[in-house]
């Protein structure tokens, strides 16, 4: 029974890391950057949940709305002020810039709502589940569903929309793209709104699991999902979900396993950093990622 | 075709008969390019009937590539103008040039890999499908009826080189001669009014180079649009083209019929060098 529940939860988190893991996964396949402030931006969603609801005594709907809202923005906006004036530069500038970005996030949030956490209620209450013995939650169920459901959007996107076919067309040749007129700023654009927009979405997942906004919390998840996504192979979208939802599980299983009366708990994250340094030296292109083409 | 007449067209170019009276697809006027203190081209003058096969030659490194990059935006002219189908390109982007009626293929074959035969071609036909994300992610009947249309246009024009069956296959696993013939339908599936070939022939054998002349005179006719190609097998370039200039050095040294530039003293020292007690 407890491992069905431990499951669960690791369904719970993986579902997070994914939805994370894909923003920084179609950013990297598109412009080869890894945008280290894509975990910040799940953490202006929070923000604007907790004053939505908390502050401006507004509904969880809206809520839902105007974080998700928000963070597409902020993902576009940040896009082109910041990003698009480096399109030629070396990609390291591109890097360095997307950490600067990522402490302006965070310092901005403990500027304006200070450095101690808000908390806030939850933005679904749904009665727990039980079957027989067993108490499944109901907001893991939730979260698992909404990121199945958002998932299979996005893979028709990708895969059946010309807007998708835009995106995998600039990601694997942005010259020969634009010369089969394909703007290709217009296609950068849209790939950090859904990459937010599905951050947004994790944000309000987030929000709802851990009830609370502080302006570092951001930074430890975008490194985890980060870590999903070089997991999968970065740059893949499967991989990607495949990553996330493997991190989600063995952080989960780490937590609650125990040796004796000791509890590993504590190793968790460093299990997950663990997992990053072994890809990276075993096999890093991932699980699904490609073998780099050599140029001639 | 390979008779056809050239005459007059006023700044000293000449194009196909048949051509004139109608606005010639691109007029090209002391066209050139400096790379930091290199001039890589000079003075290019060109026009281009509306339903001319050109063919552009010259020795390796001579900047015929650099042209295709010129017309196409990839460069930003230096100096000289293009007009595309009567219309000023210096203040287009290559997005906007390639909507306002160019497309090429690559010396290197630059395909979408990873994305299948089909898709290549439906990239090439981005601007042409109409059709809101909102009503494709609905699926509503507007989007089916044009996802059909499209993917029909698209096998028609995979039908030209005998390719519709392999519309579902991943374009980098195709043969080579597949893949530069998918080259061609991708750039045609963004409806050209010219289009450019950058060594369409390379790496085939005389029988798909036989095969590949008459698969560009049917483009030629079947669309009505001019072709401009680069070639180093001159039985292609004899065989096709109507007009002919030969590059040299960045400068255009020769134009005119197949039968002018093969007897071009120029042209012949430029491939062969002078000979002994020139």
């Amino acid at each position: 029974m407890i491992f069905f529940q431990q499951l669960l939860n690791g369904l719970q988190l993986g579902s997070i890391y994914a939805l994370v893991a894909l923003g920084y996964t179609m950013v990297y396949g598109i412009i080869l950057l890894l945008n280290f402030a894509h975990g910040d931006i799940i953490m202006v969603g929070a923000y604007v949940s907790w004053v939505v609801m908390s502050r401006l005594q507004l509904g969880p709907i809206t809520a839902v709305f105007a974080s998700v809202l928000m963070c597409t923005l902020l993902g576009v906006v940040i896009e082109k002020v910041a990003y698009a004036p480096l399109r030629s530069a070396p990609r390291l500038s591109l890097l360095i810039t997307a950490i600067g970005v990522s402490y302006f996030l965070e310092n901005g949030a403990q500027l304006i709502f200070g450095a101690d956490g808000k908390n806030m209620n939850a933005i679904f209450s749904i009665p727990n589940l039980t079957i027989g013995s067993v108490t499944l939650s109901s907001t893991a169920l939730v979260t698992l569903a909404v990121t199945i459901v958002a998932m299979i959007g996005l893979l028709m996107l990708v895969h059946k929309t010309k807007m998708g076919k835009a995106m995998r067309a600039v990601s694997e040749d942005m010259g020969a793209a634009q010369l089969m007129g394909i703007s290709v700023n217009a296609t950068i654009s849209f790939t950090f709104a859904i990459g937010s927009l599905l951050a947004g979405i994790g944000s309000v997942l987030y929000s709802n699991i851990y009830q609370m906004a502080t302006p570092t919390m951001g930074s430890m998840l975008g490194l985890k999902a980060f870590v999903a996504a070089v997991l999968g192979g970065i740059g893949s979208i499967p991989g990607a979900m495949i990553g996330g939802f493997a991190v989600g599980f063995i952080e989960t299983f780490v937590s609650a396993a125990k040796i004796g009366q000791q509890s590993l708990s504590v190793w968790r994250d460093a299990v997950v950093f663990a997992i990053l340094i072994i890809v990276l030296v075993v096999k890093p292109t991932g699980i699904m990622g490609h073998k780099v083409r050599e140029k001639v | 075709m390979n008779g056809t007449r050239l005459v007059d067209f006023p700044s000293h170019s000449k194009i196909p008969e048949r051509d004139i009276g109608v606005r010639p697809i691109l007029e090209v006027n002391g066209l050139g390019i400096d790379f930091g203190g290199l001039t890589a081209v000079e003075d290019f003058t060109l026009t281009i009937g509306r339903t001319e096969i050109a063919g552009l030659i010259g020795p390796n490194g001579a900047g015929k590539t650099t042209i295709f990059n010129l017309l196409t935006k990839v460069y930003q002219p230096t100096r000289g103008a293009i007009l595309l189908d009567g219309k000023d390109t210096a203040n287009m982007t290559t997005v906007q040039v390639c909507h306002a009626g160019i497309a090429r293929t690559f010396q290197n074959i630059r395909l979408f890999q990873d994305m299948s035969v089909m898709d290549n071609v439906l990239v090439g036909m981005h601007q042409s499908i109409k059709g809101s994300l909102a009503s494709a992610m609905l699926r509503l009947p507007v989007y089916w009826k044009e996802e059909k249309r499209a993917r029909q246009e698209a096998l028609e024009l995979l039908s030209i080189f005998h390719m519709q069956d392999m519309a579902g296959a991943q374009a980098g696993s195709l043969p080579y001669g597949a893949q530069r013939r998918l080259e061609i339908v991708r750039a045609l599936a963004t409806h050209p009014k010219i289009l450019l070939l950058d060594e369409p022939a390379a790496g085939m054998n005389p029988s798909e180079t036989g095969e590949l002349m008459e698969n560009i005179r049917e483009i030629n006719r079947r669309f009505g649009i001019a072709i401009m190609l680069i070639e180093h097998d001159m039985s292609l370039v004899m065989g096709i083209c109507e007009g002919i200039a030969v590059l040299n050095y960045g400068r255009i040294i020769a134009k005119g019929t197949p039968k002018e530039i093969q007897r071009n003293p120029e042209v012949i020292e430029a491939y062969l060098g002078k000979g002994r007690g020139d």
